[in-house]
């Protein structure tokens, strides 16, 4: 029969093993289905996970492959501390639209004034917005012990309508003939989160996801409070003993996670998206939970994992448009790549035994 | 936006390769881009059958080739910028939210050609491109009018925006020019897509004593709740839903999209395209008006078809004064007929429609 | 505005038939929440189905067929989930979100000839004499098998968990597993059966959808259900016979607004439709004073080793 395992410490070598497994084996299954809808296996992977690195238009996807991970990298980077303490954030999807409308509010009240003092204006306020939007389930669950897995995740709907109605109301552009939306910030030079480097895809939003998966590895792996975060998640009750505060943790790990996800909002609406409209939302907040544990909620795991997701958004793209195969065959490979990547953590963890069953 | 001096090499060459390469194939390439799943039954449905028809007519000379489900922003400026890279010389870009993202890439791309979908940015490679639904729905309003027999006609709005109010005004002021009494109940649903929230606002109207139900949203639930009423008539929106004809199914509203895309193919084949702004009804077949059912009186019919074709041929206008705006201060007079600016930003109701739109 | 055309009746009869997927899916969700386990893919699971539903009662004719169908098909995309989170203790946050992805390409998948087909229909039960009786006629005695079917399930989850043995153990389960392994009780297995039961209820509740309320497919048909039923279990407070009182509620907020609109009220529409959300954050911190909160183990990995 057999039996799991638990490994006395997660073993690293497998660890580092596992994500080409999983891989590996998405592409297989996956083939099998592309094959079933008669599209190529081995064009279809191919296409997916080659062209969009070293295929012929490589120049201009590398750099998209930033720009699509980089709120993925930025928001998962602050959902992985507060994980690793057991506090679950879900809510990161509504901290983004919240960031972004608070940063976008900020730029539109200027219109169309120029200064140089604008964006760094609409930054903070977007990472405030963000914060403060995490900041509900936080003093809920620190005041009245309410699970904050359920009231963030109840805030992203509210976040969402809230969103409809400044795209219909409040913000809608005063010149845009009546259609919903705001002004696109892309137009406004005070306003907008360019690239720094052109052709790059490098924006501020990069750079952000780039410092903070920095200074998550130095706060976890050199400061103290890294330390409590570690060890609340690991031992809760030895961390009690070792003088942390569950309340000041609380705080701190849903705030952060709450500001990150604001500022993606804010260079997303400032830089790619450019605008406020009712769809702005696109998931970024729910998927960056998914990139969070396929990062294994390490720092550097959680850059390549976000990488990765934005690599299968884009070969999915150009399979969709050079294969013809349906956007949902995408959802579905992806999907997939989930659950392998999921299971394979089974490996990391836990040793498979051929055990004997033993007589009573 | 700059790009660096490789890109705009790569770019066109590549653009340059393809012209080259286009000339030795001989075989243009067009792409799709969609807001919705081609699944969709409506408003993307519509365009790929539009996509298919480009297929059918010209055969081996032209690829097409399409992306479903591209949200609104940047995603939609990858996909645009992908398509271009391998060599699209046409793009149909087929949703609203798509305008900034089209206008972006193609002043990347001056050898690609854009077509942006009820947008109004254009520019030298950039043509726009929409239908006139109004003018569908001034025939619908004329025989929701003279069948309804409560005098409630409902109407489900998407979202409050210049496109769908044009359309409740329309058949409101055809409505009630055979039916001095007739009244509109009008819910918004704040979705282009949510069936069962579609299901429940035709319910709700229907309770309230509607016997027909206009509806500014994609899907079939309102046909399902029309025809489980029993006593109820509905018109097919963006395609003909004929699966919900005779009754309560009499008539529909189609997009018709297939006509504008073959043509302006044709023109980029033949190296004629420019950029246009195109707003086509009834009489360039934009706006298809499906089949008249039998449930619909022979005079009555005979009336609608008599208004579609006066429509159709430019003789009659379906705002032409007078007219006033619901707080009653003049609008069009005698004779007078909408221009196409105010219609293109419309955000009044017109007199006798009672109710506010939501700001 | 004229709120006189607004009869009772009628908005009570459909606030039902708004509630019964959302009943459906909460119902199963809340027996799984119940046994500790967490499950976020509740939205794949419905709309997966509701393509399995109506695909069945197209080729076979047969509503009933369908929704038996819709159940294994439910049940069948949460086993996936079962076997990621039960046995290779995978995150259960995570394991869900992937679930709906998941399922919602899947649905699409299955789905694409689907489009545009109208799906055989189920009658409504009209029982002679009672079904014409004024006001509870309408409301109570003239709705589809299924409606009932939902109400009959609220009450044998409510009996079950209170009343049985096996209710007993699956509580056990969900609120100490450590204890409830101690005691001998299969704790993995009486999650992997509760996450069956959830999946089967979501695909009911999809099915519900795409056969009795719209009727028709379309891809994302489910736009946002499976969410608001995962809503609705904790403003039930894991409790059955609130989850049903809830679903009435919620459905009815919705019936309710559409109503009001098409009366001539000016309803803040965006603002109405995030308030069944922050009511249920609401409860939440009432019922924080109360006895009732939520199962203790709830999201935890249990490893019988451990």
């Amino acid at each position: 029969m057999l039996t799991l395992e638990r490994r006395p410490e997660p073993n690293r070598r497998v660890a580092l093993l596992t994500p080409i497994i999983a891989v590996v084996t998405t592409m297989i299954v996956g083939g099998l289905l592309f094959g079933a809808l008669g599209t190529n296996p081995i064009t279809a992977i191919e296409t997916i996970f080659w062209e969009p690195l070293f295929g012929e238009f490589a120049f201009y996807y590398r750099p998209q492959l930033m720009v699509k991970g980089a709120p993925l990298v930025l928001i998962a980077i602050g959902l992985s501390l507060g994980f690793r303490a057991g506090i679950w954030n879900i809510g990161a999807e509504g901290q983004y639209i919240i960031g972004a409308l608070c940063g976008a509010g900020v730029g539109l009240a200027f219109y169309p004034t120029e200064s140089w003092l604008i964006f760094p204006l609409m930054v903070i306020a977007g990472a405030f917005g963000g914060f403060v939007w995490a900041m509900i389930p936080a003093i809920l669950k620190t005041r009245f012990g309410t699970s904050e897995i359920l009231v963030s995740l109840m805030l992203v709907y509210v976040a969402e309508q809230f969103l409809a109605s400044m795209a219909l109301g409040l913000m809608k552009n005063p010149e845009g003939f009546g259609f919903p939306g705001s002004r696109n910030l892309q137009q406004y030079a005070s306003a907008h989160n360019a690239e720094l480097f052109t052709g790059t895809g490098m924006h501020w939003g990069v750079v952000a996801a780039l410092i903070a998966v920095i200074a998550a590895y130095v706060l976890l792996n050199r400061h103290m409070l890294g330390y409590h975060i570690r060890l609340t998640g690991e031992a809760p009750r030895a961390a009690r003993f070792a003088g942390v505060n569950p309340t000041r943790l609380v705080l701190f790990c849903l705030g952060t996670s709450g500001a990150l996800a604001g500022l993606a909002g804010l260079f997303e609406v400032s830089g790619p998206a450019g605008m406020v409209s009712i769809d702005f939302n696109v998931g970024y907040g729910f998927t960056a939970i998914i990139v969070a544990f396929l990062g294994r909620l390490h720092p550097v795991g959680i850059l390549l994992a976000g990488l990765l997701m934005a690599l299968t958004y884009i070969g999915g793209e150009i399979a969709q448009s050079n294969l013809g195969l349906p956007a949902a065959a995408i959802q579905v490979f992806q999907g997939m790549l989930l659950f392998f990547l999921l299971a394979a953590d089974l490996l990391t963890n836990y040793r498979i035994r051929l055990a004997r069953t033993e007589a009573a | 936006m700059t790009f660096t001096r490789r890109f705009l090499m790569a770019a066109s060459a590549a653009a340059l390769g393809l012209a080259t390469g286009a000339a030795a194939q001989d075989k243009t390439k067009v792409g799709f881009i969609y807001v919705g799943p081609v699944g969709d039954g409506g408003w993307t449905y519509e365009h790929n059958q539009g996509r298919l028809a480009v297929e059918e007519e010209f055969g081996d000379a032209v690829e097409t080739v399409f992306v479903e489900s591209v949200p609104e922003g940047p995603d939609a400026e990858r996909v645009l910028t992908q398509m271009a890279l391998n060599g699209a010389d046409l793009i149909f870009t087929t949703s609203f939210g798509y305008m900034d993202p089209t206008i972006n890439v193609a002043a990347k791309f001056p050898n690609v050609k854009f077509e942006h979908a009820t947008g109004y940015k254009r520019s030298d490679n950039v043509s726009t491109y929409g239908a006139r639904f109004y003018e569908g729905r001034a025939v619908q309003g004329h025989i929701a009018g003279s069948m309804t027999e409560s005098n409630v006609i409902g109407y489900i709005g998407s979202y409050p925006i210049p496109e769908v109010i044009r359309g409740i005004n329309s058949a409101y002021i055809h409505a009630k020019k055979v039916n001095p009494d007739v009244e509109f109940k009008i819910i918004w649903a704040y979705t282009w897509f949510d069936p069962a929230k579609e299901a429940d606002a035709a319910k709700a109207l229907i309770e309230q004593g509607a016997d027909v139900i206009l509806q500014h949203t994609d899907s079939t639930a309102p046909q399902a709740a029309a025809q489980e009423a029993g006593n109820v008539i509905t018109f097919g929106q963006a395609s003909d839903m004929a699966e919900y004809a005779p009754k309560p199914r009499v008539s529909s509203i189609i997009d018709n999209w297939a006509p504008y895309y073959i043509d302006r193919v044709r023109a980029v084949v033949d190296g004629t395209w420019e950029s246009t702004d195109t707003w086509d009804g009834i009489g360039a077949g934009m706006v298809g008006i499906g089949e008249i059912s039998d449930v619909v009186p022979a005079e009555v019919k005979a009336e609608a078809l008599a208004l579609k074709d006066e429509i159709a041929s430019g003789a009659y206008h379906p705002f032409t004064g007078p007219l006033k705006k619901q707080d009653g201060s003049d609008w069009l007079a005698e004779g007078e007929s909408a221009d196409d600016g105010t219609l293109l930003g419309m955000n009044f109701y017109v007199e006798g429609i009672s109710g506010d739109i939501p700001q | 505005m004229d709120l006189t055309a607004i009869s009772p009746t009628l908005l009570i009869a459909s606030l039902m038939v708004a509630a019964t997927p959302l009943l459906l899916a909460a119902l199963g969700e809340l027996i799984v929440e119940r046994a500790g386990v967490l499950n976020l893919g509740v939205e794949g699971m419905m709309i997966t189905g509701a393509i399995c539903g109506f695909a069945i009662s197209v080729e076979t004719g047969s509503p009933y067929l369908g929704l038996v169908f819709a159940a294994i098909g439910g049940a069948l995309l949460s086993l996936l989930f079962a076997l990621l989170t039960q046995l290779v203790l995978a995150n259960q946050v995570a394991s869900g979100l992937a679930l709906t992805l998941f399922g919602l390409g899947l649905s699409a998948l299955l789905g694409q000839s689907y489009v545009g087909v109208k799906p055989p229909s189920m009658a409504r039960l009209d029982l002679p004499g009672l079904s014409d009786l004024p006001f509870v006629g309408r409301v109570l005695f003239s709705h589809d098998p299924v409606l009932y079917f939902g109400i009959a399930l609220t009450i044998a989850t409510w009996a079950f968990l209170k009343f049985t043995r096996a209710g007993l153990i699956l509580r056990a389960v969900g609120e100490n597993h450590t204890a409830a392994h101690a005691l001998g009780y299969k704790v993995v297995r009486v999650r992997i059966l509760a996450i069956l039961f959830g999946g089967a209820c979501a695909g009911l509740g999809g099915a519900y959808i795409s056969l009795i309320r719209v009727p028709q497919w379309t891809e994302g048909m489910t736009a946002g259900i499976g969410w608001i039923a995962l809503a609705l279990v904790v403003f039930a407070s894991w409790k059955p016979l609130r989850v049903l009182l809830g679903a009435y509620l919620f459905g009815g907020l919705s019936v309710l607004q559409l109503n009001l609109q098409a009366a001539g009220l000016a309803v803040p529409v965006e603002y109405l439709a995030m308030s069944p959300y922050i009511i249920t954050i609401l409860v939440l911190v009432l019922m924080s004073a109360d006895k009732s909160r939520a199962p203790a183990s709830l999201g935890r990995i249990f490893h019988a080793s451990s």
